[in-house]
């Protein structure tokens, strides 16, 4: 019901007030050197008095936990936010794969914010009590294990996995039967599919594994897609300019970077409506969208300035913010 | 007690009864909206406690309502009169605009309420518009109190 969602709504919309603007990030942007910039998100309440002030990383990821923890508060069943959740669950399934499979453990790799945490990822797949695993994962997880044993193919078990989190999105988002979180997915389907296509043109993939790699949706004809990859970058434009994705194919031919940013927005231009929507559970979904994409921003921020990037070549890796 | 005291206490008591409901659920819903703000800034709590509060006063338009059709009967003064089924089906008829007004305003008010709290809590300093978002549909619920007054004050007992 709509009502379950009025106190959460209201206290987000408060929570909003927090969320970095565009000249808020263009005022980060304006702050000379790397450790200023960690200052400056320190004096804005980035972070908390157990994080090291020092480390970007601590910072950012306690900036997720924080928001992941007050939609705790908030929410009886974060099912709903499977939609959301899912590539990090996933991750979790290639980083624990690959951890048992080639030996290398680090803690740091996974995410904590979801239903199976990466060391007991890590113990089923030992165990190879694949049924262990929710039910989405069960069937990629044993495929994309034994494809690591048999072949070392690091890449066709990325492959397997993230077609099957395409897939899971999908079905999460049919479950959730909320207009936002099915425009997400939708978006977010289409927009890997998307990138896969553009990958593929780049490395000379096969239709093959653009077909294996690239998981159906509403928006996009994946056959199509995959035939125009095959063609050049020219045909995937040509084919993007028909479908709802025609920025997508002008930021393609502005470069990569522009591509990427085109996606990163294109879920925000998704979201948008919801700040006018005071009665579901979409304006909690935006509100974690629109805190991952400023923790996105900042991060790419935060790289450009470590790296000595100009100005300019940070800027055009912009993401455009919520608010 | 005749038939028409019966139709006329009935007509009193839908009036409390479903402008009280349509308040309830108004203020209820409002109230947790404000609290959803109020946990974030405390500071904006005389604000959104006033847009909580709006919806409330269909509850009291019923109650006035039904005041005036009991004091009508005598019922308050402890000597009802014995009404005619006709002048009773009245007085239940004259109740039934700030009733079923009060229930539906009331309501709609309180979602309003609703939408007006995430002003507040986006800028405070648009709190008189959002008030006023909310204070329109209390038009409809005020016009329905003047015509069930008028009409239980016209009723001859």
């Amino acid at each position: 019901m709509s009502e379950n969602y009025i106190y959460a709504v209201a206290r987000i919309r408060a929570l909003e007030m927090s969320l970095f603007s565009q000249t808020t990030i263009e005022q980060l942007m304006a702050v000379k050197s790397y450790k200023e910039s960690l200052q400056f998100l320190t004096e804005h309440g980035w972070g908390d008095s157990e994080t090291d002030t020092t480390d970007a990383d601590a910072i950012l990821n306690r900036e997720t936990e924080k928001t992941w923890d007050v939609i705790k508060e908030m929410v009886d069943d974060m099912s709903i936010f499977d939609v959301i959740l899912i590539p990090d669950l996933f991750h979790n399934l290639k980083a624990a794969i690959k951890t048992v499979v080639e030996g290398e453990v680090s803690a740091e790799v996974f995410y904590n914010n979801v239903s199976v945490k990466g060391s007991d990822m890590i113990e089923i797949i030992k165990s190879k009590n694949f049924s262990e695993l929710p039910e989405s994962m069960q069937k990629c997880a044993e495929e994309a294990y034994e494809c690591l044993v048999h072949t070392g193919d690091g890449q066709m078990c990325d492959v397997i996995i993230d077609r099957a989190t395409l897939e899971a999105i999908r079905k999460a988002a049919e479950k959730a039967d909320n207009p936002l979180l099915r425009a997400y997915a939708e978006t977010t389907v289409a927009v890997a599919d998307i990138k896969i296509a553009v990958r593929s043109e780049k490395t000379g993939k096969s239709m093959d594994f653009m077909k294996r790699a690239m998981a159906p949706c509403e928006t996009i004809n994946v056959d199509r897609l995959a035939k125009a990859a095959l063609s050049g970058m020219e045909d995937i434009i040509r084919y993007l300019e028909e479908t709802a994705y025609a920025g997508g194919a002008e930021a393609l031919a502005s470069g990569s970077s522009a591509f990427e940013r085109w996606c990163d927005n294109q879920i925000i231009e998704t979201i948008r409506p919801q700040k006018y929507n005071s009665f579901s559970v979409g304006p909690l979904a935006a509100y974690i969208l629109a805190r991952l994409n400023e923790i996105k921003t900042v991060r790419i921020i935060l790289s450009g300035k470590l790296n000595g990037l100009e100005d300019s070549a940070i800027r055009e890796r912009i993401r455009e913010m919520y608010v | 007690m005749s038939m028409g005291t019966v139709l006329a206490i009935t007509g009193a008591v839908l009036a409390v009864i479903l402008a009280g409901m349509g308040s309830a659920y108004g203020v209820g819903v409002a109230g947790q909206a404000a609290a959803g703000v109020v946990s974030e800034d405390p500071s904006k709590f005389a604000k959104v406690l006033i847009l909580q509060l709006l919806p409330g006063t269909q509850g009291i338009y019923g109650l006035l309502v039904a005041f005036i059709a009991l004091s009508k009967i005598g019922l308050l003064s402890g000597n009802p009169a014995e009404l005619s089924v006709a002048s009773g089906l009245m007085i239940l008829a004259a109740c039934l605009p700030i009733a079923i007004v009060g229930l539906v305003s009331g309501m709609h008010q309180g979602r309003t309420s609703v939408a007006s709290v995430g002003i507040v809590a986006k800028k405070p300093e648009q709190f008189v518009k959002a008030m006023l978002f909310t204070a329109m549909v209390e038009t409809y619920a005020i016009l329905a109190l003047l015509i069930s007054i008028l009409a239980v004050n016209g009723v001859p007992v």
